[in-house]
């Protein structure tokens, strides 16, 4: 025990602040986050992730959203484990047509008001598994997608950037 | 440390097969190297097999091919003592039917359902006839991987779900079924699990995968060696390089080519790199599902700072599409040699550290010692390598047993454990990493100057290669076979998950459902990599 504990101590927090000067938008969209997330969803968003034929590489990124370093619980974001819990849909991957009809119902059970983001090339486009006799392509082929975060896979800076932007573009209409 | 002189097995299994009156041909095939080639007739396939196994040869992947003029190949490759053999076999369209390996082989179940699913060739005496990677994508009576199948297929609009595949289901008083999947709760890959369980005690688990079946292997046909290797680097993104490692492998030895001394010595770091990424965010995942987050934190720690190493050297925090035909894509700067060296020696430090912690707290070892045991003969049954072998007794790998360079250079430690539950497994994890500390501290210091990529050479239509690498997970073999123009025409990737998925159904067995998610995790089979 008191070397779990000494660990801590040594250890410290090594959260990021999510970086401003370089990204000066960054900061901007950063600050007004917490707002967005209040007027939409209360006070916090809750994610269900779901992996509609991704290669893996995606999911790894988005687990480390909660590695000590982005620590994204720390906006008010966390990941829940139903999508009827969810306000949005992370959802990763060409959509493979052995999972079009799972991706559907997750959706379609996902209460409104809900969002979905589209994660990665293939998310995005397909990426290099395109429309196939196994694969629909884009998530947006499948479900109404708000937002798309580019990237193979995208970091999970870029990642955080894009669920913000997401909160801030549904606030506009 | 000079390559191994192939063992006689192969010697042995033709003596015995001529015996019974089987033609075996053995036929010199360079690019299929380390495997030799042998080609027999279709009605002595299942022959094949009882002779292979009453030698002690491990079945290590089966897939088939469309071979043109109403001919379908199938191929099996097998292994005893770091030697490979692929055996070949020719069906005629009009009669696409041969004796089944699985008789002989638990481990070739699977692998001959997918031939069957996307290639059509029927396995008699198979035990188990249900379709496997077919949901209901496609009709019965389409084989996609056929060339008059075209890419797009014939999908429905929507494809309808899965509904009516026949589970193995438990009667009795007190018996109940869970279905789990293809959505998880997590953030993780789709497949279901139906599990048959009184009380909290599984009776049995059988696994349905196919869900991320993204159709691999019918868009690997025509691409260029470069567009492989990114397909390739996307069969499971956690073994880009490994993937990408074994496909390009098959290119350069179907092209006669080798990549030049310093691109080996950068692929190898690369893949020492991606190993202790994947052990060390599975350990911290592990230690998570047992509810010690303290480990999970610490481990999901070191594999950040990890990463953002290899993202500072090789541009991609995962490397992906860094290994290319011929070499890799990008150089590492000399000023970087001595970090990396350093991070080496400082995260085996923190792991030693970390390990002790874990090792000495009694409710961690309450959750992992005993807890999802696979037996030894299970293992070997099964054909399990990797990390889910050596902690069940299989002491093999392919850096040491089959080398390839650059490890043919270098001693390398491979730790094996023999009681196969989940803290067997998380050790040998973290003894692998420990080797890979030493390997790349080796690599930097011996790493050679040059260039990183040689020109590459089209290879001749019909050229194959063989690529055989181990990934984090354990031994991915890699077929490639060229077309016309320098294209590829047929590729396939066997991802290590192949053998190690049929490991969990077995070693779940009288544990706890609410221990599903560590011993699958201790596991952690490719989802993508199994579907393609």
């Amino acid at each position: 025990m008191l070397r779990i504990l000494g660990k801590i101590q040594r250890i410290g927090i090594v959260t990021e602040p999510l970086p401003a000067s370089a990204e000066p938008a960054l900061g901007e969209v950063g600050a007004q986050l917490k707002a967005r997330i209040g007027e939409l969803f209360g006070g916090s968003l809750a994610i269900r992730e779901v992996d509609a034929g991704s290669c893996n590489g995606c999911e790894l990124e988005i687990h480390a959203l909660n590695n000590p370093y982005y620590g994204i619980e720390r906006f008010g974001v966390h990941f829940v484990a139903s999508p009827r819990h969810a306000d949005m849909l992370l959802v990763t991957g060409p959509v493979s047509r052995h999972m079009q009809a799972a991706l559907r119902r997750t959706y379609d059970a996902t209460p409104d008001p809900k969002l979905v983001i589209a994660v990665g090339e293939c998310g995005a486009n397909g990426g290099e598994f395109g429309v196939s006799y196994a694969s629909c392509g884009a998530v947006a082929n499948v479900i109404p997608v708000d937002a798309v975060i580019r990237g193979c896979p995208p970091t999970p800076i870029n990642l955080m950037l894009g669920i913000l932007e997401a909160i801030g573009r549904r606030a506009r209409t | 440390m000079s390559e191994k002189e192939p063992t006689d097995w192969l010697d042995a299994l033709h003596a015995s097969l001529t015996q019974d009156g089987v033609v075996l041909e053995r036929i010199d095939a360079p690019g299929l190297a380390p495997a030799r080639l042998v080609v027999l007739p279709a009605g002595d396939w299942g022959k094949l097999a009882e002779v292979a196994a009453r030698l002690g040869a491990r079945w290590v992947a089966g897939f088939g091919a469309d071979a043109g003029q109403d001919r379908l190949d199938v191929h099996a490759c097998f292994e005893k003592g770091g030697s490979y053999v692929l055996a070949r076999t020719t069906v005629m369209r009009a009669h696409p039917i041969l004796p089944s390996h699985t008789p002989y082989y638990a481990g070739a179940d699977r692998p001959e359902r997918h031939t069957q699913d996307l290639i059509g060739v029927a396995f008699l005496d198979h035990p188990d006839a249900r379709r496997w990677v077919r949901h209901k994508a496609w009709l019965d009576s389409v084989y996609p991987l056929r060339r008059e199948v075209p890419v797009g297929g014939q999908p429905p609009a929507e494809t309808p779900p899965d509904n009516d595949y026949r589970f193995f289901f438990a009667h009795g008083a007190g018996v109940y079924e869970i279905p789990v999947g293809p959505v998880h709760a997590g953030i993780i890959e789709p497949g279901h699990f139906r599990f048959q369980a009184v009380g909290e005690t599984v009776l049995n688990l059988e696994e349905r995968l196919g869900y991320v079946h993204k159709g691999i292997e019918k868009i690997a046909a025509g691409r260029d060696p470069a567009g492989l290797a990114r397909l390739a680097g996307r069969v499971s993104g956690d073994s880009t390089v490994a993937h990408a490692w074994a496909a390009c492998q098959a290119m350069e030895r179907a092209a006669g080519l080798e990549a030049p001394e310093r691109a080996l010595y950068l692929r190898a770091l690369m893949c020492e790199r991606e190993r202790v990424a994947n052990h060390l965010g599975d350990i911290g995942a592990i230690l998570n599902d047992v509810a010690f987050t303290f480990g999970f934190y610490q481990f999901s720690r070191l594999r950040e700072e990890w990463q953002r190493l290899s993202a500072q050297a090789f541009g991609h925090r995962f490397m992906m599409d860094r290994v290319v035909p011929g070499g890799v894509a990008t150089d590492l700067d000399g000023k970087l040699v001595e970090p990396m060296r350093a991070q080496a020696q400082a995260m085996r430090k923190q792991l030693d550290k970390l390990m002790a912690i874990i090792n000495d707290s009694p409710s961690v070892e309450d959750r992992l010692v005993t807890t999802g045991v696979l037996k030894p003969e299970q293992a070997a049954a099964l054909g399990c390598q990797g990390y889910v072998g050596r902690a069940s007794s299989v002491d093999f790998d392919v850096r040491r047993d089959a080398p390839y360079a650059p490890y043919d250079r270098f001693e390398l430690d491979v730790p094996v454990y023999h009681y196969g539950d989940v803290a067997a497994r998380v050790r040998v994890r973290a003894e692998e990493c420990r080797a890979a500390f030493g390997l790349i501290g080796a690599l930097l210091a011996q790493l050679p100057s040059g260039p990183v990529s040689a020109e590459w050479r089209a290879p001749v239509e019909g050229a194959e290669g063989l690529g055989v690498v181990e990934g984090f997970r354990g031994e991915i073999l890699t077929y490639v076979r060229f077309g016309a123009d320098g294209r590829v025409a047929r590729f396939f990737p066997r991802d290590p998950s192949w053998t190690t998925w049929p490991a969990l159904e077995l070693l779940i067995h009288d544990n706890i459902v609410p221990d599903f998610p560590v011993c699958n995790k201790s596991v952690n089979g490719s989802y993508s990599g199994h579907d393609l």
